[in-house]
């Protein structure tokens, strides 16, 4: 047959690419988490700058500025998250003695050194997540170019924050088709983009192994309650079964079960929304404290015995 | 091009022939995990695009995958809580990809139909030799992987031509999940004149429809499913009805979703007059009690 749509080239055991293995959740070797928790919990907040002018990427972040310059709305809603939204998420994941991790845009230790500087007095992990908002890894972005946003954001956060960082995450969760190799190359020993496990695993590039720590897009702040239109009591239902659910499933297969959660200060904190964040967190860390497992990824990552 | 669809005869929904399904049961119910596989480089197909971001589209393949990975076995313990075989929409090329997949739905003797070879592969852009070609591979790739020959049929992505079910029929399926006119299991009017139907699948119980489309919460989800076999079990102490909850395994079987799809099955596999079973055996209880009957009451109609 000479048409090509009848063509399959891929088409034999295994997936279609050279990424990753095969491999499904519940075949695998038993995780334990410290003290035999059934449930290990990740929770990210991401902290974006999105520039008010600059070239327009092959793919729109969500929270993108969409009117004509100069789109005041956009912006300003969206700097509210980085003046009052984190502190209001702060003063919760205080009061819930939570363990959480910052996925942030490097170009805020120029534009915000005051938040950075404060977000350094905190024990948590940070991740890169990309210069700013326009600086997206999607479609045909040149590799040079790519591997700048990736170094020049590792570099600017290591010294601002005086601390290494090892995890990356990319705004919108998109890649190119070299971003795996680039992030090898720039040592990072983890990403969270590949949405596909509930588990860490091995992603192969070209220029070294890396892990991949699928986060969750499915229960993504934003996700939830900017593109399905959920209502705030709806997320909480949501995190709530799926941590029960998670839970249970551990318990059935004396396996432990992994939920990563992933919120925006600019949609989560909010005046009407903080308190859905804070009876998460105190449903996660109190009601269920006793099967909750609350970790740093690369805590996530070691415990569940992942070495790149 | 047609302007009308010509496989079928109108026929409205009142004073049907009534339909009895085994042990007096008024509704057939049942349950069809859609278990794909998506390409993440597929051919360029002129009239459809298989993701809405530039290759690799990470967000769409990569959710696909976690469906196969963690959500197949998640829903499949579900179903087998409930005492409920899956009827499988399969991309054919996954008993490549994925036999293990295969083997443990094949244990548990639940069926398998066909959804094409990938659903990155539409039937758009096909000849009327290509398309039957690929119908022919895809059966011909589920029957070597399970040992029996698929008796139904969606096409893949719900991509389709004007042949697509006459070929269907020709290959020795029996019914079509494509579709959406009815509640009951209607004759399909085909070329090769065969003993052929249509089983009610359902887009409105769908759960990628009802997530994605409809962007419904997971209760109102169960809500949805939970308030449509109420009345389509009621209806069916007149005359027989169907019912389907077509799922996917990166949609219900997600944590957060599953606890409430339990509570709707919960509640359906609770009542005793139903039929909880797979989509060929509706099709050949059909076909042996109630399609010649079906065929000349509709005939008569039309005098």
């Amino acid at each position: 047959m000479s048409n090509p749509l009848l063509d399959y080239p891929e088409r034999h055991y295994g997936m279609d690419h050279d990424r990753y293995n095969w491999s499904m959740l519940q075949d695998r070797e038993p995780i334990f988490w410290p003290e035999n928790k059934p449930l290990a919990l990740w929770i990210n907040i991401n902290l974006q700058h999105f520039p008010l002018s600059g070239e327009k990427p092959q793919a729109a972040p969500p929270g993108a500025l969409t009117m004509p310059y100069p789109d005041l709305r956009h912006y300003t809603l969206r700097d509210y998250g980085n003046r009052v939204g984190i502190y209001r998420l702060l003063r919760e994941i205080e009061r819930a003695k939570a363990t959480v991790s910052f996925a942030i845009s490097g170009a805020l230790t120029e534009h915000r050194p005051t938040l950075i500087e404060h977000l350094k007095s905190l024990p948590f992990e940070w991740l890169g997540h990309s210069w700013n908002m326009l600086c997206m890894q999607a479609g045909a972005v040149e590799p040079n170019r790519e591997l700048q946003w990736i170094t020049q954001t590792k570099a600017a956060l290591e010294q601002a924050g005086d601390r290494r960082i090892a995890g990356w995450f990319s705004p919108g969760r998109l890649q190119t088709k070299q971003t795996p190799e680039l992030l090898a190359q720039a040592r990072f020993k983890y990403h969270c983009d590949w949405v596909n496990d509930e588990l860490p695993y091995k992603f192969n590039t070209d220029s070294g192994s890396l892990i991949c720590l699928p986060s969750s897009l499915e229960l993504d702040d934003v996700f939830v309650l900017s593109q399905n239109l959920h209502s705030e009591d709806s997320l909480e239902e949501q995190i709530k079964d799926a941590a029960d659910a998670l839970i249970s499933e551990a318990q059935a297969t004396s396996s432990g079960r992994l939920l990563c959660l992933n919120f925006h200060p600019w949609m989560m904190g909010q005046p009407h929304r903080i308190g859905t964040f804070r009876r998460i967190l105190r449903y996660l860390l109190t009601d269920k404290g006793d099967l909750v497992w609350n970790a740093s990824p690369s805590m996530i990552i070691e415990a569940s015995g992942m070495h790149p | 091009m047609k302007t009308e669809l010509d496989l079928y005869d109108y026929w409205a929904y009142r004073d049907r022939p009534k339909i009895e399904w085994p042990n007096g049961a008024k509704l057939a119910f049942w349950v069809a995990p859609n278990i794909e596989f998506y390409e993440l480089n597929p051919p360029e197909n002129p009239f459809r695009k298989p993701w809405p971001h530039p290759y690799p589209a990470v967000p769409g393949y990569s959710i696909r995958d976690y469906g196969n990975r963690v959500g197949h076995q998640r829903q499949m313990a579900l179903l087998d809580k409930y005492g409920i075989r899956g009827s499988i929409s399969l991309s054919a090329a996954l008993c490549d990809h994925h036999p293990e997949i295969i083997d443990l739905c094949t244990e548990r003797n639940w069926e398998f139909f066909s959804h094409g070879i990938y659903n990155t592969r539409y039937t758009y852009g096909l000849t009327e030799d290509e398309e039957r070609a690929m119908i022919e591979d895809a059966m011909a790739t589920i029957e070597k992987a399970t040992g029996k020959r698929p008796a139904g049929y969606l096409a893949p992505a719900l991509s389709h031509s004007d042949h697509t079910v006459d070929l269907f029929a020709e290959a020795g399926g029996i019914y079509t999940c494509d579709l959406f006119h009815d509640d009951q299991p209607t004759p399909v009017k085909t070329r090769s004149g065969k003993r052929f139907v249509s089983i009610p699948y359902s887009l409105e119980l769908n759960d990628t429809i009802a997530f994605v489309v409809q962007k419904m919460e997971p209760r109102r989800y169960a809500q949805t499913i939970m308030r449509a076999f109420d009345e389509l079990l009621a209806e069916g102490a007149q005359s027989g009805t169907v019912m389907c909850i077509p799922t996917h395994n990166y949609q219900v079987s997600c944590p957060h979703r599953i606890r409430a799809f339990e509570e709707a099955l919960e509640y359906i596999t609770g009542h005793s007059d139903v039929w909880v079973t797979t989509g060929r055996e509706i099709a050949e209880y059909y076909l042996e009690h109630y399609y010649d009957t079906a065929q000349s009451t509709i005939e008569e109609a039309r005098r």
